[in-house]
């Protein structure tokens, strides 16, 4: 097995860490761990897809059931705020890929502007979220079933909806957090020099499962908002 | 290839990593003092500790739903009801309930209550807390590695921290349980689920104990399906992996794939009782049937995540035990992942009675599809019995007793996965009757079983096999006293989960109560017999039975903290027993098999 390589590196104490990071024990070298690792996020990943995919189903049936309560339920959602979250989780998604691109060619300064990019996209996201969306909706009372107190149903079964409408965004939105609080962590590592060529593990798979909540939207948000 | 292994490990000692002095030690080595043992424990990565933490929690709760289980035994011996004496005074007629409580009607619900959560309970716990993490997170953690070559899983802090999460989700259920516990029956059903005691947090604890649970099924399962893939030691290709780590990855493939399914659905019954979305509420325009889909599309897969784990354990035992080759391996391996992909597709079957006929039809023609691989597997391993000098210790009588408790379980799946047949025996005895054959008369007693078996090397002592053999004799007659008798009930009517019943059953469930004590004393035989051996077993040798898989035959009994000295080398197939002498054992003991009167069958 001619896999020296990755150790040898570590020779240089001067080395920034990322370069002189080593294997887990049990891993031959870097390579080895790499592959194992962007296996795991991809099968963690196909979790979170069969997750979401549970909540498309209820809103299939729910949706075949009554047309009319989600037709009109939709038709008290702005696109346009729906839009602009779409745009902006669409940007992030490229400096989130960008950041990966900048780790392999060693631009530290790239990798941590790239990754405090996507975290303010994230924030950028929930502001308006919940301050265009959740907010004035909560006023209104367009609630989740028991609350729901909204005068101008033309449904009884709207409460349904707004049930859907809080649950499938509001998991998204959790899973948002998680992700900017995985950019803190991303991004105190990167100031310390952990992310470069021979190593970047955690930027990729985080990365990847930024990409899979950005997915997630795209399906949300034709659902929720544009589907009449 | 030595070398090298030997240059990295001279490495890591320069930096220090770990504070371990020497690689020879057995993981079991304590530390300087009691608390750092402690400390060491709670921290560790090592997949064999964790493993055998999984293991002692796992029977740990195992001993809780086991309590729960005799309740409802005693309980049963006599039907409870209500009785008006000659003087027009009331009491209750009912074993432990009886004597709880007393008085008119309102004390009848009370015991029909009580009896409603110790069942709820006994099934919560068997099913989340035992069988499903029983074999894949403590055997599977230990075994794993050691049969691939590897030092460890591919994740091992993941690892450790799915050990925390299944405590945690425990905790969450012991405390709903010490609250009061809750009536809906394991399943969850709605709309009783989202109504009953409106608004207490027990029932949202109990609910969020499965939840949480999942993540730990998931990270051991990701652990697993990443650890087959990539971690095997060179010249293990995917058909000389040994028939167990086929097992294992089937199940891992399953809790990856159907968990995440409960965990949306268990998250919007949580919604519902909170916040009242109406998803199930057929008042609001929800629909039960769906939550019914969806637990079951989770918990049919999940039935072979209790299964598959067991067969895992009967190849390795049948095939050790009687000196051959298994019969088929292609086949066995691939029956495995058959069932895995197939178990997807069957969950209908548990909603005969509450679907559309055509689907139901269709489910039940799929679902006799799902016995296929089943029976490929049971027949492949009578297959290997043919002509074999069988060695009949204890971990092969389970093996055997499997054989036999499994293909009546499996059997009468069929009788439930038969339309007609169904509908009458649907709710009955006759199907807690089935899924105890499989549940327990399979997986527990494939996992008491590989208990046995890998025991000495878990821990380094032999068990005493006379005791071993007693305890195997008693769980097997009370496993089918407690249960056989249920299939006959069930065929006449008995529903079940009730406290009550006609006196045509009470005999019966006389018997069942008779078994459930003889099965709690072959449990206790175990015990003692496993304390024993801990405290004064004999120590044991690194291979036993004469084994050919890597975990017998390179490492220490019990394994050294790194696992192997050097990474092996895979030069054999892990059942040639017809042409290598199992290393580490004294070649007297285990001739090779074409030796007179062994092996081979012609
Ligand atoms: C040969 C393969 C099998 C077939 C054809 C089969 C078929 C069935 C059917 C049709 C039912 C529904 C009965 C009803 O509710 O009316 C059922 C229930 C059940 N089976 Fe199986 N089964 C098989 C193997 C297994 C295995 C291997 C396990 C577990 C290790 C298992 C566990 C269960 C459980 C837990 C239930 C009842 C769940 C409940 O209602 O509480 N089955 N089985
Ligand atoms: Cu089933």
């Amino acid at each position: 097995m001619a896999t020296l390589p990755a150790d040898k590196d570590l020779l240089a104490a001067s080395a920034p860490p990322h370069e002189r990071y080593r294997a887990a024990e049990h891993f031959r070298d870097r390579d080895h761990e790499f592959d194992a690792v962007k296996l795991g996020v991809w099968l963690f990943l196909a979790t979170e897809v069969l997750l979401f995919s549970g909540l498309f189903v209820f809103y299939g049936i729910m949706r075949m059931l009554y047309p009319e309560a989600f037709i009109h339920g939709s038709s008290l959602l702005d696109w346009r705020i729906g839009l602009l979250n779409t745009i902006v989780l669409l940007y992030s998604s490229y400096t989130v890929a960008d950041s990966v691109r900048c780790a392999q060619t060693n631009d530290q300064a790239g990798l941590r502007r790239n990754i405090l990019i996507t975290f303010f996209c994230g924030l950028a996201f929930l502001i308006i979220k919940f301050g265009f969306e959740y907010g004035p909706k909560y006023a209104d009372g367009k609630l989740p079933g028991a609350f729901y107190s909204y005068p101008n149903a033309v449904s009884e079964y709207e409460p349904l909806w707004w049930g859907l409408y809080w649950g499938a965004t509001g998991i998204h939105a959790s899973h948002v957090i998680i992700g900017m609080g995985l950019f803190i962590w991303l991004y105190i590592r990167s100031l310390k020099g952990h992310f470069g060529p021979k190593h970047y593990n955690a930027v990729e798979g985080v990365g990847l499962y930024w990409h899979i909540v950005d997915i997630v939207w795209i399906f949300l948000f034709p659902l929720l908002y544009l589907i009449h | 290839m030595a070398s090298i292994t030997t240059g990295s490990k001279a490495h890591h000692d320069d930096h220090g990593h770990g504070s371990h002095h020497g690689h020879d030690d057995s993981y079991l080595t304590p530390k300087s003092s009691l608390w750092a043992t402690i400390v060491d424990w709670a921290t560790t990565v090592d997949h064999k500790k964790i493993g055998v933490m999984y293991l002692f929690t796992i029977l740990f709760m195992f001993f809780i739903g086991g309590v729960a289980a005799i309740l409802v035994r005693l309980e049963l011996f006599e039907p409870t009801r209500t009785i008006v004496d000659a003087a027009g005074a009331t009491s209750i007629k009912g074993h432990l309930l009886g004597s709880v409580f007393q008085g008119g009607s309102v004390a009848l619900d009370q015991a029909n209550n009580t009896y409603n959560r110790v069942f709820t309970l006994h099934g919560l716990v068997m099913v989340f807390l035992v069988i499903v993490p029983s074999v894949p997170a403590s055997l599977g953690n230990f075994l794993i590695p050691l049969m691939l070559g590897a030092k460890d899983v591919a994740f091992p802090r993941l690892n450790l921290l799915s050990w925390y999460i299944y405590v945690l989700g425990s905790l969450f259920a012991i405390a709903s349980a010490l609250a009061g516990g809750v009536d809906t029956g394991w399943t969850f059903y709605t709309p009783y689920s989202t109504s009953t005691e409106e608004g207490h947090w027990r029932v949202l604890f109990m609910i969020g104990a499965a939840f949480i649970l999942g993540f730990s099924s998931i990270l051991t399962g990701l652990n697993f399906v990443v650890t087959v893939h990539k971690l095997r030691a060179p010249g293990m290709g995917w058909f000389d992996m040994p028939l167990f780590i086929w097992g294992m990855y089937g199940t891992a493939i399953i809790q990856v794939l159907a968990t995440p399914v409960i965990g949306i659905t268990l998250l919007l019954l949580i919604f519902e009782r909170v916040f009242h979305i109406g998803i199930f509420d057929p008042r609001m325009g929800g629909d039960p049937v769906l939550f019914q889909h969806f637990f079951w599309f989770y918990s049919h897969p999940v039935v072979y995540v209790m299964i598959l784990p067991g067969m895992a354990c009967i190849s390795e035992m049948i095939a050790v035990f009687c000196r051959k080759k298994v019969f088929g391996y292609r086949a066995v391996a691939f029956s495995s992942l058959a069932i895995a992909g197939i178990s997807f597709i069957v969950w209908g079957h548990h909603m005969f009675t509450s679907q559309g006929e055509l689907s139901a039809v269709i489910f039940s023609a799929l679902t006799f599809l799902v016995a296929l691989p089943s029976a490929v597997k049971v027949f492949n391993w009578i297959g290997t019995l043919y002509g074999a000098s069988i060695d009949l210790k204890t971990p092969m009588l389970y093996a055997l007793g499997f054989l036999f408790l499994f293909s009546i379980g499996g059997l009468t799946g069929l009788f439930l996965g038969a339309l007609s047949t169904d509908l009458h025996l649907h709710d009955t005895y006759f199907v807690v009757a089935h899924f105890h054959y499989v549940m327990m008369g399979s997986t527990l007693i494939a996992f008491v079983g590989a208990l046995h078996m890998y025991w000495p090397k878990m821990f380094g002592k032999m068990y005493n096999e006379f005791w071993g053999k007693t305890g195997f004799w008693l769980v097997f007659l009370g496993f089918n006293l407690t249960f056989f008798p249920q299939f006959i009930m069930g065929a006449h009517g008995m529903p079940r989960r009730y406290a009550s019943y006609v006196d045509e059953f009470t005999i019966y469930h006389q018997l069942s109560t008779v078994g459930s004590l003889v099965l709690l004393v072959g449990f206790l035989v175990h015990l003692g017999n496993f304390i024993h051996s801990l405290l004064a077993g004999p120590k044991a040798p690194p291979n036993p039975w004469g084994a050919l898989t890597l975990d017998w035959t390179d490492t220490a009994s019990p394994p050294i903290t790194h696992n192997f000295h050097h990474e092996p080398v895979v030069t054999h197939g892990p059942y040639d027993f017809d042409d290598v002498v199992p290393p580490q054992t004294n070649p007297v003991d285990f001739p090779i098999s074409a030796a007179p009167g062994k092996g081979k069958a012609h």
